[in-house]
């Protein structure tokens, strides 16, 4: 952090910066719209996917990502994988840990999800 | 520069899988008691937490725009918009401890409470959820605090002229920082207060 060694990054411009405010604002009056509407399980698909499309913004953008090198871009994928891991593998492990007890329980489970 | 950039990204992806675990707990119990946890969600007060989320959208605004103003050496820019970004985060916090105050008066807080639920049958997998709550918005709010603090240090060293064109890594740090916990909120408003609230 020497003072005579500041990167080149180039400087956002106010418009930008306020359309990503406005659509974060929108996207957030959008995700609670929806939620009022019954969509049975697409209702968390919904919600999580305008969660995801406002974070990414926040990061491409306000947090310029866009604007960093290629290490800290690897970084932040590495930071993503590692996340779904600790999430898919733990949250695969304890919805599946019932199935020890039935024969089938892949052939059960589709039967059970189509009759409901 | 950049190694100041890629330093605070490795410290945030700490951050994100700290919250990580959170969030896995979160979805594994979700799973385990889905209609306890939906049950609880007409305790979550959409109005307020949709405002909380725009108030934190609102002091990224504020807190990117402050970087801008230091990037450009505008010295009365920086001080305003870091001023602006503190009263968007003490807003938010102050909202916050209204709603905690309303969890309190119901007796939904689990572990220091006697737990009171409307719902008997649930009485003991709604708690699961409560806890979850407050944990998970309670290290958020803690992160907040924090944020405030380093932008206090901020605003003390922008009075001070320490910024200018050419050195402005700390402003720029701590706006990551600050962008951070704006992603988390992002994420847990949808997940506590939005999902499964027309039941």
């Amino acid at each position: 952090m020497s003072a005579n060694h500041e990167h080149h990054t180039p400087i956002p411009k106010v418009g930008t910066l306020v359309a990503v405010w406005a659509a974060l604002i929108v996207l957030t009056g959008l995700t609670s719209a929806v939620s009022y509407i019954e969509l049975g399980e697409l209702n968390i698909v919904v919600a999580l996917l305008i969660a995801v499309t406002k974070a990414s913004l926040v990061a491409w953008i306000f947090m310029a990502v866009r604007h960093t090198t290629s290490l800290t871009k690897l970084f932040c994928v590495a930071g993503l994988a590692w996340l779904s891991i600790l999430i898919l593998l733990t949250y695969s492990d304890y919805s599946t840990r019932d199935w020890i007890y039935q024969a089938k329980p892949w052939a059960t489970n589709k039967a059970a999800g189509e009759s409901r | 520069m950049d190694a100041s950039t890629l330093g605070m990204w490795t410290f945030l992806i700490t951050e994100v899988l700290f919250f990580g675990g959170m969030f896995a707990a979160y979805a594994v119990y979700r799973n385990m008691y889905p209609e306890a946890f939906a049950s609880t969600s007409k305790y979550m007060d959409v109005i307020l937490g949709g405002t909380n989320t725009a108030v934190l959208i609102c002091s990224s605004l504020t807190m990117v725009l402050a970087v801008r103003a230091a990037q450009l050496s505008k010295r009365r820019d920086l001080i305003i918009f870091v001023i602006l970004t503190m009263i968007f985060g003490s807003a938010f916090l102050v909202i916050k401890g209204f709603e905690y105050h309303s969890k309190w008066v119901e007796h939904l807080v689990p572990g220091i409470q006697n737990f009171q639920y409307e719902e008997t049958r649930y009485l003991h997998n709604a708690q699961i959820l409560f806890f979850l709550y407050f944990c998970m918005t309670g290290m958020h709010a803690l992160h907040m605090i924090v944020g405030l603090g380093l932008l206090t240090y901020l605003l003390i060293q922008a009075v001070r002229r320490v910024y200018h064109a050419n050195y402005f890594a700390p402003v720029e740090m701590i706006g990551l920082y600050w962008h951070f916990v704006d992603v988390v909120w992002i994420f847990l408003f949808p997940l506590l207060y939005l999902i499964g609230h027309r039941r």
